[in-house]
């Protein structure tokens, strides 16, 4: 036991009170540590967020001045001032929509078989285990079996049937999770109540499971597409170009039946290989339609993942079982 | 409507029905085994036969669908193994693993996948070396030490960090840290491992942070306030209790935060050069894995030449690594599930 000097000076007489200061001091110093610790926090906390906040004022100083309305209504162009995205955006609404109609109706019926029908064995969980793969398989292996699978084998050429099917099996375990995750958390009254009531499985499924976690599958669907309008690397690899300035022919048409698939079939091109592909030029101007480009992406899937939080926020706040 | 009225018409024996699912399922009698007879049942919401088709079918169809997870992962790996075999018989294995130059569209053609994995694992270092520790004390910060408030909003935020598409951090890197390491490195070259690695690393923090943190919520709350009640601070709890009772789920989250780094395309190959060049040097252009891949689909490379196999079997390689530490890091997240 060392001895302290007290504030008057004096040695302490009592072991006691020694005791007590010696403790105060250890006491003092964890503090110290714990508050350490914490400004490290606040610190790396700010280094995610600096980066954020550069990244945006980056695209922002460069891009904003080339976004006007031309921007969004001329096609890509040699000169760098008159060149836009209007391919670009069409061809990822397009190419969002062929992944939304293949990916979400798979992707919620996988959910559903394995959250409420799928027996415990063996097969059951290496669906399970494969889901868990695939969501860490790196996107641009999806591009290499779109290229030879859907480009090559099946025919469908680089389309955007193609494209669209590459991110659909991209976003395919997003969804699932999703799905599974939000019928997990309906209660098990409301199954029994539905059966109670006579209700088949498949009744019980869609006219309550499903209605009651719609919006838990809705926010994973936003997620997942947020997701798949930024992949770049799976387009790239299926070898879709990079020049495209024409649209695909009109989904709506004016003879009878009124709606043609042939835009399935067009080449096109995607707001991230638009910009990519202004990225790699070495001249300066295209860099700046790039960062416009960059800043539309961003903002689109911003907007789509804010969107996905707020939903989850007010879910939580307004189911309580 | 057509009604089962015994067991010999229904699809399915009850016997078997009853010990699939539980009795209250059944809209039957779940007491007496036996189904009432067919004139009983009529004009009553029963147990039909065609409802019992739907049923099935449904069934079927959404377990088709679950299916298919296992068809694509089966129709990956013969897709790459597939094409990969045409290339080792161009190329022996023991020359794609052991030469030193990568130049598979030169006339002096070479196909040692070293250079490519050398690029991979350097900038995949820098990118964990800001991402892990990162990651890790912002987890900490973020389960132990932070008001909810803060809690609140920064989760979220990392969130929509996570989400930004690859290609701008691409751009970000090239065109903004690229210029801001010149100054302090004047004889770094315009592509560099190192930009990229860095940006990289930003990007993966919200993946590894969110699932550190995921893990260190799973410690119960008992174990914090028994170390609490020794006298222990909070950053004394943090680091002595809860850490190594999450290890396990920290440790997932480190792995796939690796194959995370190992499968990430476009930041290396807009910010590192996507030329192969054999050095641990992360000051040097080099190309990736997945950069090497890029490159090539750029490229017009006709169907079935040497140049195209290359791809897939660089794919294959690529694959095989990421696989692996997915399945460690799926087997220790389940661990630390399965111990609370």
């Amino acid at each position: 036991m060392k001895f302290i000097k007290n504030k008057s000076g004096f040695l302490d007489r009592t072991k006691g009170a020694n005791e007590l200061i010696d403790l105060r001091k250890t006491i003092s110093n964890h503090k110290r540590w714990d508050l350490l610790f914490m400004i490290t926090g606040i610190i790396a906390l700010m280094i995610a967020i600096l980066t954020f906040i550069a990244l945006f004022a980056q695209m922002l100083i460069d891009g904003m001045p080339r976004l006007s309305w031309d921007f969004f209504t001329s096609f890509p162009s040699r000169r760098p001032e008159s060149a836009g995205i209007l391919s670009a955006w069409v061809g990822t609404t397009l190419v969002m929509l062929v992944t939304a109609v293949s990916a979400v109706p798979l992707g919620v019926g996988a959910g559903v078989y394995l959250e409420e029908y799928a027996p415990k064995n063996l097969f059951t969980e290496i669906i399970e285990i494969n889901v868990t793969n695939l969501a860490g398989v790196p996107s641009i292996i999806y591009g290499l079996l779109a290229l030879g699978l859907f480009v090559y084998q099946l025919g469908f050429g680089q389309s955007i049937l193609a494209a669209g099917m590459a991110l659909a099996l991209l976003i395919l375990p997003v969804v699932i999770v999703a799905t599974r995750e939000a019928i997990r958390s309906i209660p098990i009254a409301i199954r029994e109540g539905a059966y109670a009531l006579g209700a088949t499985k498949w009744q019980t499924v869609s006219d309550h499971l499903l209605p009651y976690s719609s919006a838990g599958i809705l926010t994973g669907i936003i997620i997942g597409l947020a997701r798949a309008i930024g992949e770049t690397a799976p387009i790239i690899t299926i070898g879709a170009l990079t020049f495209i300035a024409f649209l695909p022919p009109s989904p709506v048409t004016n003879e009878f039946p009124f709606i043609s698939f042939e835009w399935l079939t067009a080449p096109f091109t995607v707001m991230p290989i638009q910009m990519f592909n202004w990225v790699s030029r070495p001249e300066e101007a295209f860099q700046l339609n790039a960062a416009a480009a960059g800043l539309v992406l961003v903002v689109m899937t911003l907007t789509m993942n804010g969107l996905a939080i707020y939903l989850r926020y007010r879910m939580r706040k307004n189911i309580k079982w | 409507m057509l009604f089962v009225g015994n067991a010999k018409n229904c699809l399915i024996h009850p016997n078997i029905l009853l010990a699939k699912y539980p009795a209250n399922l059944l809209i039957q009698n779940p007491v007496s085994k036996e189904l009432p007879s067919k004139k009983e049942h009529v004009g009553k919401l029963g147990y039909s036969y065609r409802r019992k088709i739907h049923e099935r079918f449904i069934e079927s169809i959404l377990f088709l669908s679950a299916l298919l997870s296992v068809v694509i992962m089966m129709a990956i790996i013969v897709m790459l193994v597939k094409e990969s075999v045409v290339f080792f018989k161009h190329v022996s294995i023991w020359e794609f693993l052991t030469d030193t130059q990568w130049t598979p569209l030169f006339d002096d053609a070479h196909y040692g996948i070293l250079p490519l994995v050398a690029g991979t694992v350097v900038s995949s270092v820098v990118a964990l070396l800001v991402a892990l520790p990162l990651g890790t004390i912002i987890a900490i910060y973020l389960s132990e030490f932070a008001p909810f408030a803060v809690r609140e909003v920064a989760k979220p935020f990392l969130e929509l960090l996570g989400g930004i598409p690859t290609v701008v951090y691409g751009y970000f890197a090239l065109l903004f840290v690229t210029p801001l390491l010149q100054m302090i490195f004047p004889e770094l070259p315009g592509f560099s491992l190192l930009s990229a690695g860095l940006v990289m690393g930003i990007m993966i923090i919200p993946y590894v942070s969110s699932m550190t943190e995921d893990a260190m919520r799973a410690v119960p709350m008992q174990l914090r306030e028994g170390s609490y009640a020794m006298g222990a601070t909070r950053f004394q709890t943090a680091i002595r209790v809860v850490t190594p009772a999450a290890f396990s789920g920290i440790a997932a989250a480190y792995i796939l935060g690796i194959s995370r780094a190992v499968g990430e395309t476009m930041v290396v190959a807009i910010a590192a050069g996507m030329q192969p060049n054999l050095t641990w040097n992360p000051m040097e252009p080099a190309a990736t894995i997945t950069a090497y891949i890029v490159q090539v689909s750029l490229g017009d490379l006709p169907h079935g030449s040497v140049g195209y196999q290359t791809i897939f079997a660089a794919g294959l390689t690529l694959l095989l690594i990421t696989l692996i530490f997915n399945i460690i890091g799926h087997q220790l997240r389940k661990r630390y599930r399965e111990i609370y």
